[in-house]
């Protein structure tokens, strides 16, 4: 429902021509409820796209759709120009509430991706002790998940994902249980991780700032049945001071435009 | 344990119910209660016996032997029922039957199943214990976060790694106490079982201690088997500590 696409103001741009991820004519429904109606959208390649919205939206069945976690009632999912209905190892999944294995290790949780797809041990160790050091948690490799905070947590699940080498990150609400300082502290590596790790993110967030903080590209979605309402792309220079941005006169805007956009759907 | 605002350790409370024992018996009010000194006398002289030696044996064998089966059955069978819904359905209401019921009243019908021997005695230590196991298995296979599955999933686990890799060691805790309340439920098993039988392992030695009115060695016996049941529980619950630091984490 390409006409369910609001398309107004300066942040419009035009249709990317790479894209990684094409969603086609998606629809779910849990029952009675319709939590997605033809959705049709394209993730760009190496780009951060969030999905925003209020709860309900179905903004993190989407996620799950295109992870292939979830099975859509119709339409299509395409990576790379190839239809997916499952799992694959082009795609790597970040947690809400991290997913790690309390009885592991970080380095044996980091290299559990590998593991499971039969890397041999040496192998997968080294590349997992390199993102450990990436996502800033090296020294930790032998702690276990309890021992370490919620943020740290969430580390162990990103340096999982990026160990995998998939092409896209699919991260669903990855600091909802992460507390405010560390969430800050994490968005900002998220930003530098996006410019050297050269992949697509999907981030799904009910945080207006959050998105707009970290995105190239917002999709808001409206709740009941979740359809897309607006795209948005800030344009935010996030090579500056990440403190900076939040002062930011464009970054204030955007934030206050997507809030106008939401406040209908607030009860 | 505080008394008059004196800390007092736990064990002191049995050496209180002990010296009570020790004066009951020395007033000699019943044959059945010789002096607690006695009962050590004969828990002493006992273990040396041959005869209690060799009922040790076939009683501890038995009782291994049906543990294992029970674990080996009782497992896979509770991870299959928190998995699979049909398979819950199916047997869900007979474990449950099965777990609450008086199994000592089935004892007999396994002596004309099996006869005489060790085979009724094992299978008393297998109807006693695998219910329990079943259960808590299956509790906690359903409490596994379902995060953790998809994250299995979403990474290209193979079922068997689902299995191996997660699932198994999700459920660990809980799985090691059904094995422990199981292990308890099959020193019920084999003793009742011995008995019923009357003629195999610590059955026979007891039949022959109550029938002459060998109250001392009676108790001793008794009391043996009761350190024995605490004992393995106690090793278990040790075990069970060692992976509990991840249970809270879940």
């Amino acid at each position: 429902m390409r006409n369910a696409t609001l398309r107004k103001g300066p942040t419009l741009m035009p249709e990317p021509v790479d894209a990684i991820v094409e969603v086609r004519g998606v629809s779910k429904s849990y029952g009675n409820v319709e939590a997605l109606r033809g959705i049709d959208l394209d993730f760009p390649r190496g780009k951060l796209t969030s999905l925003l919205g209020p709860s309900g939206c179905g903004k993190t069945t989407l996620l799950k759709i295109i992870a292939g976690l979830v099975n859509a009632d119709a339409g299509t999912i395409s990576v790379n120009g190839r239809t997916v209905s499952k799992p694959g190892p082009e795609r790597a999944f970040v947690f809400q509430d991290f997913a790690l294995l309390p009885w592991a290790t970080v380095l044996r949780n980091v290299a559990f991706g590998l593991e499971l797809r039969g890397k041999a041990a040496a192998e997968r160790e080294k590349i997992a002790r390199h993102y450990i050091g990436e996502v800033g948690l090296a020294g930790f490799e032998d702690k276990y998940p309890h021992e370490l905070s919620g943020g740290m947590r969430q580390r162990v699940g990103l340096a999982r994902a990026l160990s995998v080498d998939a092409d896209v990150l699919l991260l669903d609400e990855p600091f909802s249980a992460v507390d405010e300082q560390n969430r800050r502290k994490f968005q900002e590596d998220l930003i530098r991780l996006r410019t050297t790790q050269n992949k697509t993110f999907i981030f799904v967030t009910h945080s207006i700032e959050e998105a707009v903080y970290i995105s190239d590209r917002i999709v808001l979605l409206s709740p009941r049945p979740g359809r897309i309402s607006q795209i948005i792309e800030p344009e935010i220079d996030r090579s500056v001071d990440p403190d900076r941005i939040h002062r930011d006169k464009h970054y204030l805007d955007t934030v206050e435009e997507i809030w106008q956009g939401l406040k209908q759907y607030v009860d | 344990m505080t008394i008059f605002g004196y800390r007092i350790p736990m064990m002191a409370s049995l050496l209180v119910w002990c010296v009570a024992w020790e004066i009951v018996g020395r007033l000699d009010l019943m044959i059945m209660v010789p002096p607690f000194s006695e009962v050590l006398r004969a828990a002493v002289d006992l273990v040396q016996t041959p005869s209690w030696q060799s009922a040790t044996v076939t009683t501890l064998r038995a009782f291994a032997i049906g543990m294992a089966l029970s674990i080996v059955v009782g497992v896979p069978l509770g991870i299959l029922m928190g998995r699979i819904k049909l398979a819950d359905e199916l047997l869900g209401m007979w474990v449950s039957i099965f777990s609450s019921a008086p199994l000592s009243a089935l004892v007999p019908v396994l002596m004309i199943l099996f006869g005489f021997g060790e085979k009724t005695i094992i299978a008393a230590v297998f109807l006693f214990a695998i219910w329990i196991i079943v259960l808590d298995t299956r509790a906690g296979v359903r409490h596994i976060s379902p995060s953790l599955i998809e994250m299995a999933k979403s990474y290209g686990a193979t079922k068997r790694a689902l299995y191996v890799k997660i699932i198994l060691w999700a459920a660990l805790p809980e799985i090691l106490a059904g094995i422990r309340l199981g292990l308890i439920r099959g020193v019920k098993g084999v003793v009742i079982g011995q008995l019923l039988v009357a003629i195999v392992g610590y059955g026979a030695l007891f039949e022959t201690f109550s029938r002459n009115f060998r109250m001392a060695e009676f108790w001793a016996l008794t009391i043996i088997l009761f350190a024995f049941a605490l004992l393995i529980s106690e090793l278990i619950e040790r075990l069970e500590a060692k992976v509990e630091f991840y249970a809270g984490a879940r």
